[in-house]
């Protein structure tokens, strides 16, 4: 079996003058999950249309699963599943017969389809809503149904286009474990986020920004490769004057509130550790801790598309 | 400056917010999480008279919403989770009708939206249509739409959802500001990063207020150690321990273990575990604790009771 | 039957099944536009309100006065005083006709003159002045004969001439319900494949799940005709129901073959469904397909010999009916149940469906394949 799941090679869409992909080359192995990541608009969803053979690459070729992109498109179809941004289920629909339609619509009979449904719900944990109309389902439950569908024909690659958008921590931790399982069975996933802890999940991980491939790797080379600048955590309080105090010192590149801490961005930033301690204690924040980090994964996904910005900027 | 008392709001069968009591002071920023139908968007609703409670009683200002909603309603700004904006409308038509609603002084109107539009980046983008902007740029749209009648409460409903990061960092910039301008904000987010921001965070479960705290202090006192740990076998070395003494849960991140424990001496017997099972895992050191861990924790032990 | 046809099937059953309003509401159509039909469009003229200024008052006058009454097409309600009062009741729609009968009158035709009466008539509806042009001049005739009997002391029937004895064919009694509701069958059949198969499948795209049903094996052929077969069979059921309710409440006669009817009714279906197919591909909403599925119905209900005879019509506007598909299946089910007359009788109407059916069909299909992108 071939140890490629998913490949392009300078894949390119242009729509009319604006170009969505521009020349993308990446390769997802099987048993992998590859994470796209970028902002709103940088090319991710149109990627995976033309990978699923909805939109004709303007250049370039991708295979699936072996199969071409443009050519092979029903054969690529047969044997991936798609959950996409909106949630495609049938409000006036239970949860049972959503199921059964899907798996329906790619010929798995009505027996298979029992079982998997008990063994699929069960992992996802969706039992025992079988007869509950998705129109009365929260959120969570209903990307989990979606996922769940597009489990139902036992697919060898699986793409994921923001699959948790809007859903709490628990459910997530169980979507994710289910993604793990599948993974370790030999199917591969490829999933656009916008949560970077999420990212974090993924075996490797692609940024995607104004329809090019800026950085790829696994999120450790990501955070000790990718990133030019250093990170000084500080722990400090009150955050707002601290914020204030740092961004007019205009010592750091940028500083932003990373959860209830400050991530000062720059060059040779250790140098610059103990000024800004005395400059903040100064102005009456007490400072409990300030640190070099390795950068999280926000940080460098920032600084990433920031220098992308400088190196090339938007003509408009 | 916001009080709820006993709140109760049912739909038919469904009790969607139980019993409901909390207090935000003038100033906060208080975060509202909990998981998918904790009730998170009713308790917005009911308190930005959107919606009159079952039972109980919620002020705003010293203001009865049921009583004297009108006047409530000139205190608040209420932006709901969908884009309740024209989408066929300009960024400056969508401002004016919002102006015009509010019935905010002709002579005041240019001035007051030119502010607006300045204070949410989006003034090069003033005659675009609304749904030709970015997901990002609609909710900073939103935003200066409620900020219009210069309300005193901002209630927030997931206004970051499928916002990528470089908006959401964006948006929480114009949130200090107007916190910093004394507004009081309650904001509901799945984002657990989010809530760390917050000045005060309750965190919501089947209707009901679980926990109501600070940030610092549902994280620091979590009664438990955070472990991580790498592993190249990453969901088998889970698997080894999840059901070990002292382990209250264990998640995969990549290669990273991420394991909750009792006290942070575990880790010993922990490895002697994975040793027996012939799984190398290395790198086992305490972390500072998320709020993420605290809200996993905080369900699982109240499912439990 | 392949698994992925039944799928859709099954599941728009489901779809109908769960939302019992619209199921209603898809039965009670047929049989509301079948009573609104049957009886509100008549094209049988009586009684029309009439008013006479008899400036004359002889026995002469009365006479004629008398004539018109009995005629049965004109009600005279009562006498006016001036000819201004006529124009004035004509200009308020008070009354559709009046009569004038000049002082004068008796004396004229006791000295054998020519007499002459005006008839006004309010010719804002021309299907009731044309029907009372016609009534005042015939009774006029009628009286206008007897009275140069009476002077003649002749009878002029006896003096030889034409004598027209017309005979109705397939509806003697000239009844209304006989050419309607034949007609509401056909609108009917299109009505209901046109709209509903455009919603259904709108209703996907604005629901998103047409992007998940496109990256499956679903074929969009198979798409389409899941998705329509259900509404095919509720639209046979009120076809079925028109039928008998024709028959036994308006006492409609069917002469032919019903399997015949239905029959052909599939080859017309493949045209509706083509349109509504064609309009679920330019529609973005549910709301924009039903306006443009009524658009497209008012070609069919206007130029399809539906309400107005295609005879009547101009030369230009009788040639684009020609692309009306429901032209064609008028004339079939009329032909069917008020002639009794068999497949023979419509080779060019079924040569016409078997034309534009496909075509528009397969126009509708590339289309919608293309929008699917």
């Amino acid at each position: 079996m071939n140890a490629i799941a998913l490949s392009t090679e300078h894949i390119s869409k242009h729509f009319d003058h604006f170009v969505a992909v521009d020349h993308v080359s990446f390769s997802v192995r099987r048993g992998e999950i590859y994470g796209l990541l970028g902002p709103n608009g940088a090319g991710k969803t149109t990627t995976i249309r033309m990978l699923l053979g909805l939109l004709t690459p303007t250049s370039g070729k991708g295979a699936v699963l072996g199969f071409d992109i443009v050519k092979q498109a029903e054969a690529i179809r047969q044997r991936v599943g798609y959950v996409s941004q909106k949630f495609s289920l049938y409000p006036d629909l239970t949860v049972a017969e959503n199921f059964n339609f899907y798996g329906g619509v790619y010929g798995v009979s009505r027996a298979a389809l029992a079982e998997r449904r008990a063994d699929i719900f069960r992992t996802i944990g969706l039992s025992g809503q079988d007869q509950e109309r998705v129109s009365a389902l929260a959120g969570g439950s209903r990307q989990r149904l979606a996922l769940a569908c597009a489990l139902a024909h036992e697919p060898e690659l699986l793409f994921l286009d923001e699959p948790t958008a809007g859903v709490d921590p628990i459910s997530r931790r169980g979507l994710w474990d289910l993604l793990y399982a599948l993974a370790a069975r030999g199917a591969s996933v490829l999933v656009t986020t916008h949560y970077m802890d999420e990212a974090e999940n993924c075996h490797r991980l692609a940024f995607i920004y104004r329809g090019r491939l800026v950085a790829e790797g696994t999120p450790q080379e990501m955070k000790t490769q990718q990133m030019v600048a250093q990170v000084v955590e500080i722990d400090c309080e009150p955050l707002d004057a601290a914020l204030t105090v740092l961004r007019a010192a205009r010592w750091f590149d940028e500083v932003a509130l990373y959860g209830a801490l400050i991530h000062a961005i720059g060059q040779n930033v250790a140098e610059k550790i103990s000024p800004a301690r005395a400059l903040l204690q100064s102005k009456g924040v007490a400072v409990k801790s300030a640190q070099v980090i390795l950068p999280s994964l926000e940080d460098v996904f920032i600084a990433r598309l920031r220098s992308v910005d400088v190196d090339d900027p938007i003509s408009e | 400056m916001i009080s709820l008392q006993g709140v109760t709001k049912r739909f038919a069968a469904i009790t969607a917010i139980r019993d409901l009591s909390f207090t935000v002071q003038a100033g906060q920023v208080f975060g509202l999480i909990g998981p998918d139908g904790a009730g998170k968007t009713t308790t917005l609703r009911v308190t930005s008279t959107a919606m009159n409670p079952t039972a109980g009683r919620v002020t705003v200002g010293d203001i009865d919403t049921v009583r004297a909603p009108e006047a409530v309603k000139q205190l608040i700004g209420y932006m709901p989770q969908r884009f309740a904006l024209y989408p066929d409308l300009t960024v400056v038509e969508n401002l004016n009708f919002f102006a015009d609603i509010f019935g905010s002084p002709r002579a005041q109107r240019a001035e007051l939206i030119a502010r607006l539009l300045g204070f949410a980046r989006l003034t090069e983008f003033q005659t675009r249509l609304a749904r030709n902007l970015s997901g990002g740029m609609q909710k900073k749209l939103a935003l200066a739409a409620t900020l219009m009648h210069r309300p005193r409460v901002l209630l927030l409903d997931e206004p970051t959802t499928g916002v990528d990061p470089v908006s959401r960092r964006e948006f929480w910039d114009l949130l200090t500001e107007i916190h910093l301008q004394g507004v009081t904000i309650i904001i509901t987010t799945p984002y657990l990063d989010e809530a760390e921001r917050c000045t005060r965070v309750g965190l919501m479960y089947r209707g009901e207020l679980v926990a109501c705290d600070e940030p610092r202090t549902l994280r620091d006192g979590l009664g438990a150690t955070v472990l991580e740990a790498q592993s190249a076998q990453a969901l088998q070395a889970r698997h080894a321990v999840e059901k070990s003494e002292g382990v209250l849960t264990v998640s995969t991140h990549g290669d990273v273990l991420r394991l909750l424990v009792d006290r942070a001496e575990r880790a010993a017997a922990l490895q002697a575990v994975w040793q027996a099972n012939g799984i190398t895992v290395g790198n086992v050191r305490v972390v500072r604790a998320r709020l993420e861990d605290a809200f996993v924790l905080m369900l699982t032990r109240h499912d439990k009771t | 039957m392949n698994s992925r046809l039944l799928s859709i099937i099954r599941k728009e059953f489901i779809h109908i099944l769960r939302d019992p309003r619209t199921l209603a509401i898809m039965f009670i159509i047929p049989i509301v536009e079948l009573f609104l039909l049957g009886y509100a469009v008549t094209t049988d003229i009586r009684h029309l309100n009439t008013v006479v200024f008899d400036a004359d008052r002889t026995p002469q006058s009365r006479q004629l006065v008398e004539a018109y009454r009995a005629s049965d097409y004109f009600a005279i309600a009562r006498y006016a005083q001036s000819e201004d009062e006529i124009a004035v009741l004509l200009d308020s729609g008070a009354i559709r006709a009046g009569i004038i009968i000049p002082a004068g009158y008796g004396d004229n035709l006791a000295r054998g003159a020519v007499a002459q009466v005006a008839v006004l008539i309010d010719g804002s509806d021309p299907t009731v002045a044309s029907t009372a042009f016609a009534a005042s001049q015939s009774v006029g005739q009628a009286q206008s004969i007897k009275i140069v009997t009476q002077r003649l002391g002749v009878d002029v029937t006896r003096l030889g001439g034409i004598e027209i004895r017309p005979r109705v064919w397939y509806n003697p009694e000239l009844r209304s319900a006989n050419y309607m509701v034949p007609a509401v069958i056909g609108i009917i059949l299109q009505f209901l494949t046109t709209l509903f198969t455009a919603l259904t499948i709108v209703r996907e795209r604005e629901q998103g799940t047409i992007e998940q049903l496109v990256v499956t094996p679903i074929k969009s052929w198979e798409l389409v005709v899941g998705k329509v077969v259900p509404y095919i069979a509720i639209a046979f059921f009120d076809l079925l129901e028109v039928l008998v309710l024709g028959t036994f409440w308006f006492g409609v006669p069917i002469r032919g073959s019903i399997p015949l009817l239905l029959g052909l009714s599939v080859l017309f279906l493949l045209a509706s469904l083509g349109m509504g197919l064609f309009v679920s591909s330019v529609a973005r909403s549910q709301l924009e397909a039903m306006f443009l599925a009524f658009l497209t119905m008012l070609p069919s209900i206007f130029i399809g010999g539906f309400l107005f005879p295609l005879e009547a019509m101009p030369g230009w506007l009788q040639a684009i009916s020609y692309l009306v598909p429901l032209r064609y299946l008028l004339v079939i089910i009329r032909g069917i149940m008020l002639k009794g007359v068999g497949l023979g009788a419509f080779g060019d109407q079924v040569l016409a469906l078997l034309i534009l059916g496909p075509f528009i069909m397969f126009g509708a299909s590339r289309r919608f394949r293309k929008s699917l992108e």
